[in-house]
């Protein structure tokens, strides 16, 4: 007997070692079958006082656009914020242990948790148990430490500092790109045009990406969250 | 040693735990029978599924949930008129699609944790707390529990409406679709959706995704059901409120051999005492109270 499947897409049936790799990214071919992905653009930016995180919107079952205006920016504390790639049920998974372990951390030592800490954290939770999850994290946020800064945690559970960080399917459209754009010392203003300028290039050629540009700006002084409409991006057809 | 002691089984203990002795042999029948024509059974059952097409909307004043009412067996229509929107609290209600034991059994569990939740806080169950709840128990079974769920209610934050899938996301939406007939529904939805349509309005585009479901997929058919969250706190239901598969008046005028009608009187009665009911609803009066030894 066969059953007719509640959820669309994925009518055939998965065999993981003939058709592992057939028609699937990087990115979406360890995932489940009818498994969630942010297929995505993700990126942040440190500057002086504070980072730029920038994220694409599409949400994807296969080849189903299961949320085009999703939010990907995730908060982890008052100025710490992550951007989320990889399964979307992981990433909020562990965004949701990661806020309730820092808000935890605040009040026990009764101070504002730094960067770093949350970074580490999302980290030992990633590679602690990486045999079970698909995440790809971009960690960022101010501290009164060490000011504006940013910490990749890609697939395997590194992590790493960085002045900046891309990442998820539509990122490795755009490496050279933001190399070739980015400068030590930007200003606020430069890093958020930068970031909508590279995001929208990438979602303009990696189908897994799309939708809005959705930015969160973290300084000393607060967080700004603002989008770009699809149709008013800096770069790729407008309109839709 | 009395008999109820264990005689010592050192060598000879019996294997413990879980044997997965037979899930290879499963697996080769099931790959080698597709291919040859014997008579092996081609696939191992599986749980019944509703082919569903459920959806959810945000209006002015509250949230309009819709579902068909079909539920199939493969190409089998095992029920014609199932309800698929669940009951989680006064003021919050979910659509299920997946298997169907799954949708039934997951909201029934968290509709329990929210009672208790209510009775511990005395205040109105939020959205947000049955979107959490439903959230982590799918992500702990890793979507081996399929569910996937339109969630909505109205609490103190305003009118809410998510959707879960069955490993674990969600996604907060002012308008939503699920099940394999979410594709017709949402063409509905992107076509005629407004941010504040009147209650009205809310209601007419919901019956209209829906029936985009029962008349383009086959896994969804049947009926209607809706169902209207309020921000006051009044629900409404509109069970069945659409019926555009009735059968009754064609079926009225089949005639069958009267061979299979049986007029009244072909048993014959043999007596008709009526005795009280008893058990249920034992009282003092029905039982003989003794003393207890002490």
């Amino acid at each position: 007997m066969s059953y007719s499947t509640a959820l669309p897409t994925h009518h055939q049936t998965h065999n993981p070692l003939t058709d592992a790799y057939h028609g699937k990214s990087a990115e979406t071919r360890h995932l489940k079958p009818n498994e969630l992905s942010t297929g995505t653009t993700i990126m942040a930016i440190a500057f002086s006082s504070g980072v730029v995180l920038c994220a694409d919107s599409r949400v994807s079952t296969g080849t189903y656009i299961a949320n085009r205006a999703s939010d990907k920016i995730s908060q982890l504390h008052d100025h710490i914020w992550c951007c989320r790639s990889g399964s979307a049920a992981d990433t909020q998974a562990l965004t949701d242990y990661v806020r309730h372990y820092l808000g935890q951390l605040a009040v026990e030592t009764g101070r504002v948790p730094e960067v770093k800490v949350a970074a580490h954290l999302m980290r030992r939770l990633c590679y602690e148990n990486k045999d079970n999850l698909m995440a790809g994290v971009i960690v960022g946020g101010w501290d009164p430490v060490e000011g504006g800064s940013v910490y990749n945690i890609p697939l395997g559970g590194a992590c790493m500092s960085m002045p900046f960080a891309i990442g998820g399917s539509g990122s490795t459209y755009i490496y050279g790109l933001v190399d070739s754009e980015f400068k030590e010392g930007m200003t606020k203003e430069e890093a958020v045009a930068l970031c909508k300028k590279a995001v929208s290039h990438a979602m303009s050629r990696d189908g897994s990406s799309g939708g809005i540009i959705r930015t969160c700006v973290v300084t000393g002084d607060g967080c700004e969250r603002e989008y770009v409409s699809g149709n008013r991006l800096p770069y790729g057809p407008a309109g839709w | 040693m009395s008999e109820f002691t264990l005689a010592p089984t050192a060598s000879t203990a019996a294997p413990t735990g879980f044997s997965f002795d037979l899930t290879h042999r499963n697996a080769l029948i099931e790959s080698s029978s597709s291919t040859s024509s014997s008579n092996i059974p081609a696939k191992l059952p599986k749980a019944l599924k509703t082919g569903t097409t459920i959806v959810g909307l945000v209006y002015k004043n509250g949230i309009v949930l819709g579902a068909d009412t079909r539920s199939t067996n493969d190409t089998t229509v095992a029920d014609k008129n199932c309800q698929k929107i669940h009951y989680i609290a006064p003021n919050i209600y979910c659509c299920g699609a997946g298997t169907a034991a799954d949708t039934e059994k997951t909201t029934d569990a968290i509709s329990s944790q929210m009672e208790l939740l209510r009775l511990n806080t005395h205040s109105e169950s939020r959205v947000v707390t049955a979107c959490t709840l439903l959230k982590r128990m799918l992500f702990r079974y890793q979507g081996y529990i399929s569910a996937a769920l339109i969630l909505g209610g109205c609490d103190v934050d305003g009118p809410h409406l998510y959707q879960i899938y069955p490993h674990g996301s969600t996604g907060k939406l002012p308008f939503t679709t699920m099940g394999s007939g979410s594709l017709a529904a949402i063409a509905v939805f992107e076509e005629g959706y407004k941010d504040d349509l009147e209650e009205g309005e809310a209601v007419e585009l919901v019956k209209r995704a829906i029936l985009a479901g029962v008349w383009n997929d086959l896994g969804s058919g049947s009926n209607v059901d809706t169902c209207v969250i309020r921000m006051d706190g009044s629900v409404e239901h509109g069970r069945n409120c659409v019926m555009p598969n009735e059968v009754g008046e064609l079926r009225k005028k089949v005639r069958r051999s009267d061979v299979l009608n049986m007029r009244s009187g072909t048993t014959a009665v043999l007596g008709e005492t009526f005795r009280k009911r008893m058990g249920g609803g034992v009282t003092l009066e029905d039982v003989v109270v003794t003393e207890m030894e002490t």
